[in-house]
């Protein structure tokens, strides 16, 4: 069984490859590579797998995986500027696949047992552009 | 493994009807579709992509790559048209939301060689919604 719940953070990042040069950039990222940064609001959807407990009937505590998305991810995420405040993304260059892979990473720990598996994790850049990551090779 | 999944706009107008069918038949089945006049929505889908990533971009898509595909495969030939009249492959078959995903994953499928690199993405699947109350999805392997 897949259970589904839903987050958000704003957060401003720059999209900038430090090897390149600013016009490199500026014909690699458009009007993401600008310097002084530009921000989203960004939904998060976080599936888990599991099968339900016989007794509680439930996966798991939907107030569990609710505490630990906000600690885990909106709490070091929100209103923060990636690039700046929020390793790895003072050297990872925070497009939305490797924002994915970061909070892969950030839950995966978190969500590994009985209790229920990381899934997938899904992030909404803005309402029309999302990215699916199911953990392994990127 | 990465997926990335854009979603983009068109309005346009259909009526489904089969040269096969009777009138009264068409009537039948497709009921208020079949309406002779036609009747427009404004349809909704997403293109769903999957790659490796980049390692020069952090990106498993250039999405201006990707929008200026959709954008002369499929917003400029279906916006503001009559599919059934402007749009070639539904002169003989109906613009059901089935057959419209089919030819809209067609045409990427066709035009995606000659817009993306031979290791970039690969085009996963196609889904559209002719209102927000319905969803239909086609994945690249089903099509030629």
């Amino acid at each position: 069984m897949l259970i589904t719940r839903k987050v958000e953070f704003s957060a401003s990042h720059v999209c900038r490859n430090s090897r390149l040069t600013d016009e490199e950039n500026r014909a690699l990222f458009g009007p993401a590579a600008n310097p002084h940064g530009h921000g989203h609001n960004y939904m998060l959807e976080v599936t888990v797998e599991g099968a339900p407990d016989p007794v509680t009937g439930m996966v798991l505590d939907l107030k569990l995986l609710k505490e630990i998305l906000n600690r885990v991810v909106v709490e070091p995420y929100d209103h923060r500027f990636l690039n700046r405040e929020v390793p790895p993304f003072d050297h990872v260059i925070p497009t939305p696949e490797n924002i994915a892979i970061d909070i892969w990473n950030r839950l995966q720990p978190h969500l590994n047992g009985a209790r229920g598996r990381l899934h997938a994790v899904r992030i909404y850049e803005t309402p029309d552009l999302f990215v699916d990551y199911f953990g392994g090779a990127a | 493994m990465i997926r990335v999944t854009r979603k983009y706009r068109f309005s346009a107008s259909h009526r489904l009807h089969v040269a096969a069918l009777s009138d009264a038949e068409n009537r039948e089945l497709y009921g208020k579709c079949n309406n002779p006049f036609g009747h427009g929505h404004n349809y909704e889908i997403a293109v769903s992509v999957r790659g490796p990533l980049d390692s020069r971009s952090g990106r498993a898509v250039d999405i201006e790559l990707l929008d200026g595909l959709v954008r002369r495969q499929v917003l400029e030939p279906f916006e503001h048209r009559n599919l059934n009249e402007e749009v070639e492959a539904f002169r003989g078959a109906a613009p059901t939301s089935e057959n419209l995903g089919r030819e809209i994953l067609r045409r990427l499928k066709q035009n995606w060689r000659a817009a993306f690199p031979a290791d970039g993405p690969q085009l996963e699947k196609v889904s559209i919604a002719e209102t927000s109350r319905n969803a239909f999805e086609v994945a690249a392997h089903e099509i030629e």
